[in-house]
């Protein structure tokens, strides 16, 4: 016990060195490299916090994909910035603007603090629900139950949210690039170590990540964590230059980012006369409904992930050529 | 003190260090960095009152130990979170393009336009 506390508090201040670093770093890319390691330790803190199916997501969602588009948005913007003002921390606020802005947050911080010290006792939970009606979905992981039973109109809307995401990014293309091919992740140079990876990892990285599709019924994983480490080796192929996306007018493509919503709604709305209500499975079949869902869904937040890490569609490179 | 209590104080200090570093940083992929941090604050609140929600049942041992309504709401949070950032992502350097300016500083402490372009 004291062992573990001992490790939590290491761990704990190790979060917190890296955010003061992210904060205080002198370039933006140093900060998010930084922000890559920061998001890898915050996976192990939610594994110490009894949350492995966070843990997942945050691996491979707040580390690695975050990781991934903000360092190529730091590269991109070093193009476009001067670098001696990239190099030195840019004429910000003045120095006493800062202390007030700091005493503030402090204080925003140390009111938060004494609310987590000051949580209720015995602590609110729904954890014994969701476990007593645990065996009427027909899943075995509570997360899994909660996020597409109990509260499965939260996974739809932001299932949803993905598709006006994309369109917003989508929406930023210039006029000559509209129904391009998205170009942020197309590669700067082909290394053969990068060409190796990228051919040697997907199969694995496939098998795994509809291994977390498959499992998430009954055991941490499920459609995000699968979707996620689907749309990483997707990633990886294109940033290797082994294949190009489609272009953003492809009509499967579009099909594929609004087929999970769709099924899901449509089951949704069968729940009216199968089972009385709204997104309500009919008794027996909740499993299969639920899997059915989750299926469509992967693919279509695998699309939806990669197509926001691809950025807005570009003109083709041959038109790039010319500026 | 016990691992709950300790990392949802390290979410809160997390919040305010973001919420610092959004406010002072001129640049502004620094202030989607920072807002990441505050996110991952905020989130680390849930994971705490999540733990403390579960320890009556892991106790009983029922296998559960964290309340999983929280979780699933994290993990919603992480996927929109992720959304949000690819479009101020996208924003920002459709902004670099368009103007070669990385701040929202309207009073440019930043570096000189590209010549011809106009100025806000």
């Amino acid at each position: 016990m004291t062992i573990s506390l001992v490790v939590d508090i290491g761990l704990a201040l190790v979060v917190l060195s890296l955010a003061l670093w992210i904060i205080a770093a002198t370039t933006v890319y140093r900060a998010v490299i930084g922000f890559i390691v920061y998001g890898l330790l915050l996976a192990i803190v939610w594994v110490r916090l009894g949350a492995a199916d966070v843990a997942l997501t945050e691996a491979a969602l707040g580390g690695g994909l975050t990781g991934l588009l903000l360092l190529g948005a730091a590269a991109r913007l070093s193009h476009h910035e001067c670098v001696p003002v990239f190099g030195r921390p840019a004429a910000g606020p003045v120095v006493g603007f800062r202390l007030l802005v700091g005493i503030l947050c402090t204080l925003i911080a140390a009111g938060l603090a004494a609310v987590v010290l000051l949580l209720p006792e015995p602590a609110p939970s729904l954890a014994s629900e969701v476990a007593s009606n645990l065996p009427a979905t027909g899943v075995g992981n509570p997360v899994t139950a909660v996020l597409l039973a109990y509260r499965a109109i939260d996974t739809l809307l932001e299932a949803v949210v993905l598709v006006p995401a994309m369109i917003g990014v989508w929406s930023l293309a210039t006029d000559q690039g509209w129904s391009g091919r998205p170009g942020f992740l197309t590669p700067a140079r082909r290394t053969s170590a990068l060409t190796l990876l990228a051919q040697v990892l997907p199969p694995v990285g496939i098998v795994f990540g509809i291994h977390l599709f498959w499992i998430g019924a009954d055991h941490p994983g499920g459609k995000f964590q699968a979707a996620v480490v689907l749309a990483a080796m997707w990633a990886l192929v294109l940033l290797a230059g082994l294949r190009e996306p489609p272009r953003v007018g492809s009509p499967p493509l579009r099909l594929a980012v609004v087929v999970g919503p769709l099924v899901f709604i449509g089951i949704g709305v069968s729940g009216i006369w199968l089972a009385d209500a709204f997104l309500a499975y009919p008794a027996g079949y909740a499993k299969p409904m639920i899997l059915a869902i989750e299926a469509v869904l992967t693919l279509s937040i695998t699309v939806a992930l990669v197509f926001l890490l691809a950025g807005p569609p570009a003109a083709d490179r041959s038109a790039d050529g010319r500026r | 003190m016990n691992g709950a209590t300790l990392f949802g104080l390290c979410g809160a200090g997390l919040i305010g260090l973001g919420l610092y570093g959004l406010i002072c940083h001129p640049g502004a992929l620094r202030k989607v960095l920072a807002f990441n941090l505050i996110g991952s604050g905020v989130f680390l609140l849930f994971g705490a009152i999540a733990r403390r929600g579960g320890g009556v049942l892991s106790s009983a041992g029922t296998g559960i130990d964290s309340d999983p309504v929280p979780q699933a709401l994290v993990i919603t949070g992480l996927v929109v979170a992720f959304a949000a950032t690819a479009i101020a992502v996208a924003l920002l350097l459709r902004l670099a393009e368009t103007t070669g300016r990385t701040t929202l500083d309207p009073n440019g402490s930043d570096p000189a336009p590209p010549a011809g372009r106009k100025e806000a």
